[in-house]
């Protein structure tokens, strides 16, 4: 995309019109991968560290690298949808508890579907109804924020209060054990080293990463990110397209609650209840702005990958567990802040 | 100029009125624009510019009055409709996504798609970068850093992106909305050879505002509205500001 035609200046005498300074655009990369820096760092540190205090390898012991992976699962599900709704300039408060109902709507539906069919197809009909039962918050969401206008803020959190309420009612107060080994397969096992919870995460990725950076879906949200008129002046529905995001985010956070009782073979409301601003805290690491309008799935993965490493490494050096909160909420102020440093340094405006 | 006058109008208004409740907007309003004429829109705050270009572009529906386009009736519900007959809109305050590359806003809204490995549609960004070089370098304005978000250009450069869309989309008729309001002087000048460049290509302006310099520098005729009413129409050539500034006051 950088080429410059030679034969530009024989015909014109206007001079180029941009200022393209090529060590900028390094800067700017090295700051668009932060997070991939912060996560290399991070495992250096807790390498060096380990090795110091017990004379033990951190990152190269296959166990540290499954459970990180393992415990990253949940967090990044709801920091893809998350992605999608933070560039688009919303936030989405409401994925936890989504994500929770999602859980006990999973672990039902696989017992009920169980009694009836073989429990291969159960499973997978307990995935299904998890994912739709999400959508239905979501399409609430996307209609408030669209066509009554509530801020994203207070939609949500409004959801917050009614998918909570709803999950604990559905799953009369307690957790819902879930009756069926191919379901308990789906949560644990394994094919060759790699749990199927982190293969079927990692497809999942990387068809929200081609939504995201190759469809018109993706392009609009950034557009509409950055200036909203814009892409209502260019002919985009917003209203319809705002709907259709909620709706994306909220069966992210489906698939994460239906994973959820996969792994630990039982639906809890709470299951999503301290991922919230975990996927909120991933998608800033990763790089987007909370103003809207930049951010990218990759980077959203180094985020969550930064926060699971921090809170299983400071366990596995033995640290208090309530150091992990400080050391997040450090990583969290540290990227806004190489940020803003980006924004000033490469000249670009930075009040919109 | 004379020749002008012959040739068909490309877009006509005819008694044109907006009324909202008891409020005439604009009342009984008629101009047209011949294909490369520049003709510039004055007129005191609430006189009923906005009101006509909204008219015009399809955001308002008129109450009253027709809108001929190359001689053909025609009525939009919506700006887009506006749009697909060839009526561009420019606003004063850049409807541009300041994220986005040049070729990505020139096709926001209509993106190209391409396949990838023969099946997956995805984003074609090499001919919207290609359509985005060719497309400025038509508006005499060359840029190496085609996948640089727009937000690393100045001001007029984001104007001539703006109009490079409308240029790119064939628009006959662009209306531009103050487009020199929020710029510096040079960057000023640059808008004002950008229009020259589109009267050079057949396309109709019309153009809004303030400033009676710009006015002078790049129209061909002046209309110039008072309460939602024509309150006079001159050709440039045969007025001077003191008039303009008459007829826009009512002296």
């Amino acid at each position: 995309m950088t080429s410059t035609s030679p034969t530009q200046g024989e015909t014109h005498v206007a001079p180029q019109a941009d200022h393209g300074d090529p060590a900028r655009t390094w800067i700017a990369r090295i700051a668009d991968g932060r997070a991939w820096l912060f996560l290399a760092g991070l495992i250096i540190c807790f390498e060096v560290w380990s090795r110091l205090a017990f004379g033990a390898t951190f990152v190269l012991n296959p166990f540290n690298v499954q459970s990180i992976a393992i415990f990253a699962v949940a967090p990044l599900l709801l920091a893809t949808g998350q992605t999608f709704v933070i560039i688009s300039g919303g936030i989405d408060l409401s994925l936890g508890f989504i994500m929770g109902l999602a859980a006990v709507v999973a672990a039902h539906a696989t017992n009920m579907a169980g009694a009836a069919i073989p429990l291969p197809l159960a499973m997978l009909a307990g995935i299904l109804a998890a994912v739709i039962v999400a959508g239905v918050p979501g399409i609430i969401n996307g209609l408030l924020i669209s066509r009554l206008r509530i801020p994203p803020f207070i939609g949500t959190l409004g959801m917050f209060g009614v998918a909570r309420g709803a999950a604990y009612l559905l799953a009369g107060g307690t957790t819902v054990p879930v009756q069926n080994s191919w379901f308990a397969l789906l949560g644990n096992g394994k094919f060759h080293g790699v749990p199927y919870l982190v293969m079927i995460t990692a497809v999942f990725v990387v068809v929200m990463h081609y939504i995201l950076s190759q469809t018109r879906f993706g392009q609009h949200n950034y557009a509409i990110g950055a200036n909203v008129q814009a892409a209502r002046r260019a002919g985009i529905d917003i209203k319809d397209h705002i709907l259709r995001l909620y709706v994306l985010s909220a069966m992210c956070a489906g698939l994460g609650g239906a994973l959820y009782a996969a792994r630990f073979t039982a639906g809890a409301a709470q299951a999503g209840e301290p991922l919230l601003l975990d996927s909120v805290a991933a998608v800033v690491i990763g790089g987007a702005s909370l103003f809207g309008g930049s951010g990218t799935i990759f980077g959203t993965v180094a985020g969550a990958l930064v926060i699971a490493v921090i809170q299983y490494g400071l366990v596995f050096v033995n640290v208090e567990p309530f150091w992990q909160f400080i050391a997040v909420g450090l990583v969290i102020i540290i990227s806004v802040l190489i940020d803003q440093a980006q924004r000033r340094f490469s000249g670009a405006r930075q009040d919109e | 100029m004379n020749s002008q006058e012959q040739t068909a109008p490309l877009l006509e208004v005819r008694n044109l009125s907006k009324h909202f409740g008891a409020v005439r907007a604009l009342n009984d309003f008629s101009m047209v624009v011949r294909p490369g004429e520049v003709v510039a829109l004055a007129g005191d705050n609430g006189a009923g510019k906005t009101t006509l270009i909204k008219a015009i572009s399809g955001v308002f529906q008129p109450t009253g009055g027709e809108i001929l386009l190359r001689g053909q009736l025609v009525s939009f519900s919506t700006p887009q409709e506006a749009r697909e007959k060839g009526i561009e809109t420019i606003y004063q305050d850049l409807a541009l996504a300041d994220n986005l590359s040049i070729g990505a806003n020139i096709f926001l809204g209509r993106e190209p798609m391409r396949k990838a490995f023969g099946f997956l549609p995805v984003l074609d960004r090499k001919a919207m970068a290609v359509a985005a070089k060719q497309t400025m370098g038509r508006l005499d304005f060359h840029v190496s850093r085609l996948d640089a978000p727009v937000s690393n250009f100045s001001g007029g450069q984001r104007q001539a992106v703006a109009i490079g869309r409308a240029v790119y989309w064939d628009a006959q008729i662009l209306i531009m909305d103050e487009p020199t309001a929020a710029l510096g002087v040079p960057e000023q000048r640059k808008v004002i050879s950008l229009i020259h460049q589109l009267k050079a290509q057949g396309r109709g302006v019309i153009f809004i505002s303030h400033n009676l310099q710009d006015i002078f520098a790049v129209s061909d005729r002046i209309v110039v509205l008072r309460r939602g009413v024509q309150a006079g129409e001159r050709k440039i050539s045969e007025t001077n500001h003191d008039e303009v500034v008459k007829l826009m006051v009512g002296g």
